[in-house]
């Protein structure tokens, strides 16, 4: 008997080894509990970190536009308007006015990490005879290629951009039969042209943008579409991304611009995260109530089974509080005991998961996220539910009357 | 008498009292045990001994009338104040044994005395042991109750009775299920600590040989006490 064990303690561990194959069953049960809930977490969390980093890595958090162009009615005077109907004027591409400044005021904000001016519009690259439509973006490579990690999508070539240099996607090299160091023909509506070598090329994991998505350095793209010192968009990363949102808002507010998060233009995307968050915690919540039935079930049977016991203690001069806790500390080591097998086994079915289940290209499918937080959650609640399982069966040991117990 | 151990005036006790099930077990029982007395406690089958036992063990309480235990009425007793009389006062032996099956011979007779001071010592280890080598079973202190015979079983449920140190040992038919060998042994055993410690001993008993021995029969017949004429 160890000396520093208190008696419930002692008569709990007992009681359990006494009956160890019903102990060794709901351990059992709580473990394989657990496991899902271990498993299912990481595997989502691990899911939900890739999607986003690959939804972040390829796009700004927050873009700054021109605000959208808009007719105003002519009013002769107070609520009289000159015409009836208003059209939508076109959208011409326009600089954002005091873009510097903006840029400035964006670069001191402490929310924002990185800021960097872009120029983009519509051309044509022409090879030979070949020829296809694309969107040329104008960069400052030092600040955009932390936002939008371009090198890492590299295939071909390298990440190097001068005034002469283009880099290009996958699709559009495979259309137009060019590799790096051929040189593209790059024609914008206005007719101005110039003719730009392909230094890398680079696979975005999307047909469609490795077809039209091209990169030339900021001063080619504003030269060629004629805004000579403009730009269109100002992208930016911040450091909380799910506070992007309130953060556009917050600079659409101060700034004559319009300011779109990540999460307003991938909203789809975003409610899919919702979702897939719901169901698992609607998953986990079931798991635990089964886990706790059992746990309870187990105990209301070991308290029929000990009534004896319980009887004798009594008359020895055990208190109501004390069997209160020898059955409630059951429930919790039951929950505990149960628990550290279930992390083990949800972080070895992960891994043997994380192993085997790859991407089309090979890649892994999720990212291997085994953070200490979640088996010690998962610990501390399911040695919680134990307790709280335990409650109704160690509240009904407690108040067995001495007599009706010792008589069975 | 000042050194009544326990005195009973005008118990009753009625189960289900009001419906039409209700039961009169006891009626208007007087009854004192003086300090060191080894008393049998006698009676048919259903006539109230083992009901008696248990408002004298403070396991159930009277209907009506007074239990005084060391001179103090426990009708003016907390719960807890009982459980603690029960724990420090008086030790039980069951004619079943009981011991508590999940611990050894010598956590059994350790056990009341961790209840009450919370943790284990050395202290309590060696009294414990103490006590099983005086009912000769200090070779089998490691034992589970399944693996002891009926007469080691009610000896150590004895040492447990006496872990204590109590005033007033109750036995109910503690040799009701042994041969008459061990019986006799257990008997012995019981008087033998009788005349060492002092303490009080009630015993419920159907052996009238054995009652014979002690120092005063009790007969309970329909819930009365009947001292003119002990059952037989």
């Amino acid at each position: 008997m160890k000396r520093w064990l208190p008696f419930e303690w002692i008569a709990a561990v007992k009681f359990l080894y006494e009956g160890r194959l019903q102990t060794l069953f709901i351990a059992g049960g709580v473990a394989i509990g657990v496991a899902v809930i271990v498993f299912m977490s990481a595997m989502l969390a691990g899911l939900e970190t890739n999607f986003i980093k690959r939804v972040l890595t390829s796009q700004p958090q927050i873009q700054l536009l021109p605000p959208d162009q808009v007719a105003r009615p002519l009013r002769n005077g107070a609520g009289e308007f000159e015409d009836a109907t208003i059209q939508r004027p076109s959208q011409r591409i326009l600089s954002i006015d005091q873009w510097p400044k903006i840029r400035d005021h964006m670069q001191s904000m402490p929310d924002v990490m990185v800021v960097s001016p872009t120029m983009t519009g519509s051309a044509l690259a022409i090879r030979g005879d070949a020829s296809r439509a694309i969107s040329i973006a104008g960069i400052e490579p030092a600040t955009y290629f932390k936002i939008v990690r371009v090198q890492d999508y590299i295939v071909a070539g390298e990440l190097r951009l001068t005034s002469e240099d283009i880099i290009i996607g996958t699709q559009l090299a495979k259309d137009l039969g060019a590799t790096v160091g051929d040189k593209l023909n790059i024609q914008v509506a206005s007719g101005a042209n110039r003719v730009l070598t392909i230094t890398g090329i680079a696979d975005f994991g999307n047909k469609g943008v490795n077809q039209r998505n091209t990169f030339v350095v900021l001063r080619t793209a504003q030269s060629l579409l004629g805004m000579i010192g403009g730009v269109t968009t100002i992208d930016l990363t911040v450091r909380d991304i799910y506070s992007a949102e309130s953060l556009a808002r917050q600079i659409q507010a101060a700034n004559p611009v319009q300011a779109d998060s990540w999460i307003k233009t991938n909203a789809q995307f975003f409610t899919a995260v919702q979702a897939q968050k719901n169901s698992n915690t609607l998953i986990r919540v079931f798991v635990a109530l089964s886990v706790a039935f059992g746990i309870a079930a187990v105990l209301v049977v070991s308290v029929i089974q000990r009534s004896k016991d319980i009887g004798i203690l009594r008359a020895m001069g055990a208190r109501r509080g004390q069997i209160l806790r020898v059955f409630l500390l059951q429930g919790g080591l039951l929950g505990f005991i149960g628990s550290i097998f279930g992390s083990a086994m949800g972080a070895g079915a992960l891994i043997y998961w994380h192993a085997i289940e790859r991407q089309a290209d090979g890649t892994e499918l999720f990212p291997l996220v085994l953070e200490r937080q979640l088996f010690v959650l998962a610990i501390v609640l399911a040695t919680a539910t134990g307790l709280v399982a335990a409650t109704a069966p160690a509240l009904r040991a407690a108040g067995l009357d001495p007599v009706a117990a010792i008589r069975g | 008498m000042a050194d009544d151990i326990i005195k009973l005036d005008k118990v009753c006790k009625v189960y289900n009292p009001g419906q039409p099930s209700e039961t009169e077990v006891l009626h208007d029982i007087d009854l004192s045990l003086a300090s060191g007395e080894f008393v049998a406690l006698i009676g048919p089958s259903g006539s109230g001994k083992s009901t008696l036992l248990n408002i004298i063990g403070l396991l159930d309480k009277p209907t009506s009338g007074r239990l005084m235990i060391k001179g103090q009425d426990t009708n003016f007793l907390g719960e807890a104040e009982i459980t603690r009389l029960r724990g420090h006062t008086i030790g039980f032996v069951f004619q079943y044994h009981y011991l508590i099956s999940a611990f050894t011979a010598l956590e059994n007779v350790m056990m009341p005395m961790l209840v009450d001071r919370g943790f284990p010592s050395a202290e309590i280890e060696k009294r414990a042991r103490d006590l099983l080598i005086r009912v000769g079973l200090e070779k089998v202190s490691g034992h589970l109750a399944m693996n002891m015979s009926g007469g080691q079983q009610q000896r150590v449920a004895i040492a447990r009775a006496l872990a204590m140190q109590p005033d007033l040992i109750l036995a109910d038919e503690p040799t009701g299920n042994l041969d008459t060998k061990s019986a006799d042994s257990v008997f012995a055993l019981m008087r033998e600590f009788n005349q060492e410690s002092g303490a009080s001993y009630l015993i419920v008993t159907h052996n009238m040989e054995l009652a014979r021995r002690c120092d005063r029969i009790i007969s309970v017949v329909d819930g009365r006490i009947d001292i003119g004429r002990p059952y037989a």
